[in-house]
């Protein structure tokens, strides 16, 4: 099972964390993570918390391993509908176009994770000197216009991570040199990871033999969900169960 | 006299050096490269969105897909982030078995690296003499999983299926004398294990094999040493991992460190190098092959003496037993559930890693309690060490890039994912 407790060697590693930059940092629940020790950090702290982070002996995260964009538009939202399945084929109660960000939706659960805003970036932290990690994560205060200070004066690895984030999710990163697309092709428009985007996009490429050159145009097919997303409440993963499952 | 002035020269993304669909922009003077501006993407198809479209299991089969020639390396950092978030551990033997084919995952890997490196910079044959070793070990892949190279093979909660008695033999043929015949089968006449045994004792010699075409060579010496130097305090802010890092003087390896799975139950070292140049990334990687090898007799060994299950016990993550589905309706239930709607994970997010053989293979995993992650994202080694080439090459000659390609074993499935 799942582990509510924090290692002692991480428990000693958060009261350190704690120390040091104390009212800067929130710590998540150690269940919603594994075990592993993340903390929420606000956007204007940032870069004092991860230059912290880098440069206190008792810390010593000197590598940024990995840096994510995530987008929380339709967190915690299954897309099929039980209620008023029609039986019309394969795609009844099937519904994906519930881009409401979840902190107008009415939800009687109060024990899920809550996202403060639409977009965050989740940085990765390890110490090879002292041999632990960590997890930030930040929310990007403006849901139209997410923009985020760039760790690139801290940690060089960040360059070429922030450039992704930018180019899947359109997060813009304050101070980064280069802020260019990575990934995506020369020229294309849209931030293809974020939730609203469909997975197969919105243009198709072909050769065109009459104007001899590669023309773009809206795609011809439509996203089909083959297997509906749906939101299972196992008893078993019950924090508070737990203990009754195993008598 | 003539004036040497600055141009730009585009190098691939159609070119046999770079190692797929690498475009690099270099601005150079004279022979000498001031910027390196590499574009990727080219290969970029998207996984980890195709992963948020899909049931947990069918995405097993797009990790092979990242770095294509480690490809069981990539299943076990996802099928353990998985695992990590259902809270739950596979048998001891599966554990095992994992180890085992990492370990012929990364000999896989080194082989490939080392003959397309080797090939980058001159020398042809070690490129012929990793392929023989390659086509032994990708037969074992074919032996357990069905196919050569994108195995599906591990999955949460434990292995697809055990090792199976029998290693498949080559057939008659009018193009092969039975004498060539026997000579083949030879090695296949029992258990996968005998087999995989029987390589990891003729293997250390093929590695002498490669070492003398190599390591004392002059052109590959003048070719490598303090090429691409980079410093330890350099490596770690560029994000290096695996041999890159530890090429540079760093003793970090997540196999000793961070151990997973049964890697502190087993018996062997981390080279080191000092100079951080490309010679001694080249030798970090050839010993790690002898260690891998080390590695696998050690598994096989405990293979070998216990027998027992492969996969969790559990029917809400692993399927029923075809015999049980015969006669037993609740069998057939689940069975139905897992290959339609797949198991939902509780909520909540993991970063789970593993050592892969460029580096750390990570996967950081959100899931919103659903039959689907809500967020994948694959941390790939080679991305960071690409990143680094502008830093790695400026201001040596034209042709050290290529040097410098291959000693970051770089492959765009996984850059580009």
């Amino acid at each position: 099972m799942r582990t509510e407790q924090l290692s002692p060697r991480l428990a000693a590693l958060a009261e350190a964390v704690e120390r040091t930059l104390a009212g800067r940092v929130e710590r998540l629940s150690p269940w919603l993570n594994a075990g592993q020790l993340a903390y929420e950090v606000e956007a204007e702290h940032l870069l004092d918390v991860c230059r912290t982070l880098r440069d206190d002996e008792a810390l010593r995260f000197e590598m940024l391993i990995d840096l994510a964009g995530v987008d929380y538009l339709v967190y915690g939202r299954d897309e099929w509908q039980t209620e008023s399945a029609t039986g019309t084929g394969f795609s009844r109660g099937v519904f994906r176009d519930r881009y409401v960000f979840p902190a107008e939706q009415d939800d009687h659960d109060t024990t899920r994770y809550r996202p403060k805003h639409r977009f965050a970036v989740v940085y990765q932290l390890l110490s090879i000197t002292h041999n632990w990690r960590v997890r930030l994560r930040t929310f990007c205060k403006d849901d139209a216009h997410p923009i985020l200070d760039s760790v690139t004066g801290i940690w060089s690895s960040a360059d070429w991570y922030e450039r992704e984030a930018f180019d899947l999710f359109g997060i813009l990163f304050r101070g980064h040199p280069d802020l260019r697309r990575i990934l995506t092709d020369y020229g294309f428009i849209g931030h293809p990871f974020r939730k609203d985007f469909p997975v197969s996009g919105h243009v198709e490429m072909r050769y065109d033999p009459e104007k001899g050159r590669v023309v773009y145009e809206p795609v011809s097919i439509e996203p089909r969900t083959v297997v509906p997303k749906v939101i299972r409440d196992d008893h078993r993963y019950e924090p508070e169960l737990k203990d009754s499952s195993d008598a | 006299m003539p004036e040497i002035e600055s141009f730009t020269v585009n190098f691939g993304p159609q070119h046999p050096a770079a190692h797929g669909v690498l475009r690099l922009v270099l601005e150079m003077e004279g022979e000498v490269i001031h910027k390196a501006d590499p574009h990727v993407g080219l290969l970029h198809r998207a996984t980890e969105k195709l992963a948020e479209t899909k049931p947990y299991n069918q995405s097993i089969g797009y990790m092979d897909r990242l770095d294509y020639v480690s490809m069981m390396c990539n299943e076990h950092g996802y099928v353990l982030a998985i695992e990590k978030l259902l809270g739950i551990k596979p048998p001891i033997r599966a554990q095992y078995i994992r180890v085992m084919f990492d370990e012929i995952t990364r000999i896989l890997n080194h082989l490939m690296w080392l003959g397309a490196h080797a090939m980058d910079i001159g020398a042809m044959t070690v490129f012929l003499y990793c392929f023989r070793e390659r086509e032994d070990l990708m037969d074992v892949y074919e032996a357990v999983s069905g196919t050569r190279m994108h195995a599906t093979y591990y999955r949460p909660g434990g292995v697809y299926r055990d090792l199976p008695d029998k290693m498949p033999q080559y057939e008659p043929s009018p193009y092969r004398s039975a004498k060539e015949l026997e000579e083949l089968n030879e090695a296949r006449s029992g258990s996968v294990l005998d087999f995989i045994e029987h390589f990891a004792d003729r293997f250390p010699a093929r590695i002498d094999e490669y070492e003398t075409l190599l390591t004392d060579n002059r052109i590959w010496k003048q070719r490598t040493v303090n090429i691409g130097v980079v410093s330890p305090e350099r490596a770690m802010q560029l994000g290096f991992s695996g041999p890159m890092l530890r090429g540079s003087g760093v003793v970090w390896d997540l196999r000793k460190h961070q151990p997973y799975e049964v890697y502190d139950q087993l018996d062997f070292d981390i080279p080191v190098g000092k100079n951080g140049d490309c010679y001694d990334r080249y030798l970090v990687r050839v010993e790690e092959l002898r260690q891998s090898t080390r590695i696998i007799k050690q598994c096989v060994e405990w293979l070998k003496k216990n027998p027992g299950p492969v996969m969790i016990d559990d029917r809400k993550i692993a399927p029923p037993r075809r015999i049980e589905m015969k006669d037993d309706m609740e069998s057939l239930i689940h069975h139905f559930k897992l290959f339609t709607e797949g198991y939902s994970v509780p909520e909540g997010e993991v970063y789970a890693a593993v050592e892969a053989p460029k580096g750390e293979f990570g996967v950081y995993l959100i899931s919103d309690g659903a039959n689907k992650p809500y967020r994948v994202k694959v941390r790939a080694p080679g991305f960071p060490h690409l990143a680094a080439m502008n830093e790695m090459v400026k201001g040596h000659m034209l042709a050290d890039v290529v040097a410098v390609i291959g000693t970051q074993d770089i492959v765009f499935g996984e850059i580009d994912r």
